[in-house]
């Protein structure tokens, strides 16, 4: 039965082996932990996370960097063309790695002060859903990424609903299960005509049986139905107008440090499967899904940057703002096959894309820390009021909260300016000029909103019995790193630009 | 017509029946018995395909452990009916309009002329084949990767449930025969010392509700 069975290349699944390993120890040395802290738990986690980080970027370095002279990309595939190992894939997955790893340490002390938040089961059910970031992103077939997907979003969701005394919480927690499955159905719905048209679950396969189709003129009804039942479900996923309705709702009621688990890392995945599925799996439709992601962009845009003006809670501000951040992020991926495109443009349109996630990513990981750092036993401070006169109690707090603002709004010289300005660039390279001037004018929109909160920091007085600040040492530095660093891509972005060109070139 | 696709048909109807009634029964344990009915009779339909093992596992595994467990919960739960139709009148026209849009533009795509199914008749397999052997060594080999990924979901599934669910038990009020025996006089008894309560001075103790004197 098994003569021909041959034990699969494990080495390029080294994180997602080890990760799995260590949850499943880390689980055990969690049930003899004493201590409400949980020391050693949240330090294997961190160990974890960054050691998985390594082995990425140490395979990476190993066996897809060196190129041979005339080979463009270099991809290995193993467990029966399930798994796909590429740059691309390196590099995200060492990125959502280090953003959870930065996230848990951010959220450490605002667990500690919460006792109704299990820590142990708190950091297992991180470590999955990191897995399920992992296997989404190096998915080459629907039914690993599928379960990716659901790895993650059932993790996020019991970690949305794991405050019990927090009625909020649970609702969010039921809306995000009950739309996400919602959202499964769709995407499973879409790969099912996608099956049905060609016959192979297998991302790679699919591309190839596309490919023949168009060049036989075979007619891909099919094929497309399925697209939009795809898109669709990937749309849920990013949360983009009009699929938007659970992200404010789910940014507002889970506890601020499941927020800045769920904002950041998983956007970086959603993009990856993204990327897997319409530019790996669907390019030749790409006629077909340009025009459904310029609409999803154009509405996001429009609608979350108009909203977030009207929201008191900086979370709920933030969740509009992420929904227009989405449709910013989107415009990158619709302008890549343009008019006059041919491998450099569509390559450059894609990095704008995966640049603009990157940065946003890291700007996302830094207010939500900052948010957590903010707030203390019994008081969440995620009022645009709890904000006010931030530079009197706290200067330097408020030069951070001054510089992530200044980079979300894309003023000059912050990293969000490079990266709008890269998106419009690849936008109006494509010929859309009416998207582009649509695009800077919801932008302006949307400074409103952020220079509020600059406003409400340095020109408004403070409250008169607001408690000081206290964090750690460990923490205002790594808040302090993170934001610096947002600061500094800003200035010199030739060298995370040049990464994101180069991942993308040797990965396609 | 012969007498298998007779079959095919009868179980669909059923099928079909059954699935409409589980969402439509006023009462959710009707609705979980009609359940119960739609996958056995898929059960039925995937026999029809040859498919025998995993008929079997559908009646097994959803029948006799989920859906019973499901039964039980649903008994156990007091569910407010009045309440769970509330607003039922007022989001079914939407609802229908929008089902029925819906259904019509996958009914144009569907219908359309290029929408085919291949042919799909069953290869001609060996008796001596087993199914449930080789579906078994498919997921040990070929798909050996998302069947440990199912393994790790399940995982986490366990640690969530019991994250949600485990409440810790209040101290109960029991007798630890051990920690009585162990018990020292010293944790039973305390010596509290007090010095001699010595008389008042005169005008305090005469006057108790004196004004204070300038």
């Amino acid at each position: 039965m098994f003569e021909n069975f041959v034990v699969p290349n494990l080495w390029p699944a080294a994180p997602e082996i080890f990760l799995l390993f260590m949850a499943g120890l880390i689980l055990l040395v969690d049930l003899g932990a004493r201590s409400p802290r949980r020391g050693a738990t949240f330090l294997l986690t961190y160990a974890t996370l960054a050691l998985s980080a390594l082995l990425t970027l140490w395979y990476a370095a190993k066996v897809l960097m060196p190129s041979a002279p005339d080979e463009l990309a270099r991809v290995v595939l193993t467990f029966h063309n399930m798994f796909i190992a590429d740059l691309l894939g390196s590099f995200l997955k060492a990125l959502v790695c280090l953003a959870v790893l930065t996230s848990l340490v951010y959220s450490r002390r605002y667990l500690e002060e919460r006792d109704s938040i299990p820590r142990g089961e708190y950091c297992v059910l991180a470590l999955f859903a990191t897995l399920g970031m992992l296997v989404m992103i190096s998915a080459n077939h629907f039914l690993s990424l599928y379960l990716g997907l659901e790895l993650l979003s059932l993790s996020l969701c019991a970690l949305t609903a794991l405050q019990r005394d927090n009625v909020a919480a649970g609702e969010a927690a039921m809306k995000y299960f009950v739309l996400g499955a919602l959202a499964s159905g769709m995407l499973l719905y879409g790969m099912s005509m996608i099956y049905g048209a060609t016959g192979s679950l297998e991302i790679t396969e699919v591309a190839e049986q596309a490919r023949l189709m168009h060049r036989t003129r075979m007619d891909k009804t099919v094929l497309v139905f399925g697209l939009v039942f795809l898109v669709a479900g990937l749309a849920f996923k990013l949360g983009v107008v009009p699929f938007h309705m659970w992200l404010p709702d789910v940014y507002h009621g889970a506890p601020t440090s499941v927020t800045l688990l769920i904002a950041a890392a998983p956007k970086l995945a959603a993009l990856a499967m993204m990327i897997r599925l319409l530019v790996g799996g669907l390019f030749t439709l790409s006629a077909d899904w340009q025009s459904m992601l310029m609409l999803l962009a154009a509405l996001s845009m429009g609608l979350g940057n108009f909203v977030a003006i009207a929201q008191r809670n900086i979370k709920r501000m933030l969740a509009w703002s992420a929904i227009a951040h989405m449709g910013f992020m989107l415009l990158g991926l619709a302008s890549g096959a343009g008019r006059n495109s041919s491998r450099q443009t569509v390559l450059e349109a894609y990095t704008a894309s995966l640049f603009y996630m990157v940065t946003y990513v890291l700007a996302t990981l830094a207010i939500f820390g900052l948010i957590l750092l903010l707030s203390r036993r019994g008081f969440e401070s995620d009022e645009l009021e709890d904000f006010r006169g931030l530079s009197q109690r706290s200067p330097w707090f408020a030069a951070m909260m001054l510089i992530l603002m200044l980079s979300l709004a894309g003023i000059p010289f912050f990293v969000g300016f490079v990266a709008k300005f890269a998106v419009l660039e690849a936008v109006v390279f494509s010929g859309h000029y009416w998207l582009a001037v649509l695009a800077v004018f919801f932008s302006l929109v949307g400074a409103f909103f952020y220079l509020r909160v600059i406003w409400i920091m340095y020109f408004d007085k403070a409250n008169e019995n607001a408690s000081p600040i206290e964090a750690s040492f460990a923490d205002k530095t790594l808040l302090s790193v993170n934001s610096v660093l947002v600061a500094a891509i800003g200035i010199f972005p030739q060298f995370l630009l040049g990464a994101c060109g180069y991942v993308l070139a040797r990965s396609f | 017509m012969d007498f298998k696709t007779l079959l095919f048909f009868f179980f669909s109807a059923i099928l079909l029946f059954a699935a409409l009634r589980v969402i439509t029964a006023k009462n959710p344990v009707h609705a979980v018995l009609n359940l119960i009915l739609a996958f056995f009779t898929a059960a039925c339909v995937w026999l029809l395909l040859e498919a025998e093992f995993l008929a079997l596992v559908l009646v097994m595994v959803y029948i006799g452990a989920v859906m019973v467990l499901f039964l039980f919960v649903v008994m156990m739960l007091d569910i407010d009916l009045d309440r769970l139709r509330q607003g039922f009148w007022r989001y079914l026209p939407l609802g229908v309009f929008v089902g029925l849009v819906v259904a019509l533009e996958m009914a144009l795509v569907l219908g359309g002329e290029y929408f085919y199914a291949p042919d799909a008749s069953l290869p001609a397999t060996a008796a001596d084949v087993s199914n449930t052997r080789e579906l078994g060594a498919l997921l040990v080999s070929r798909y050996v990767y998302p069947f440990e990924l199912t393994a790790a979901l399940l995982l986490m599934a366990i640690v969530a449930a019991v994250a949600l669910a485990f409440r810790d038990r209040k101290p109960a009020r029991r007798v630890d025969p051990a920690e009585q025996i162990r018990v020292r006089a010293a944790d039973r008894l305390r010596l509290v010392h007090m010095p001699v309560e010595t008389d008042a001075p005169a005008e305090d103790a005469t006057a108790p509700d004196a004004q204070p004197k300038e």
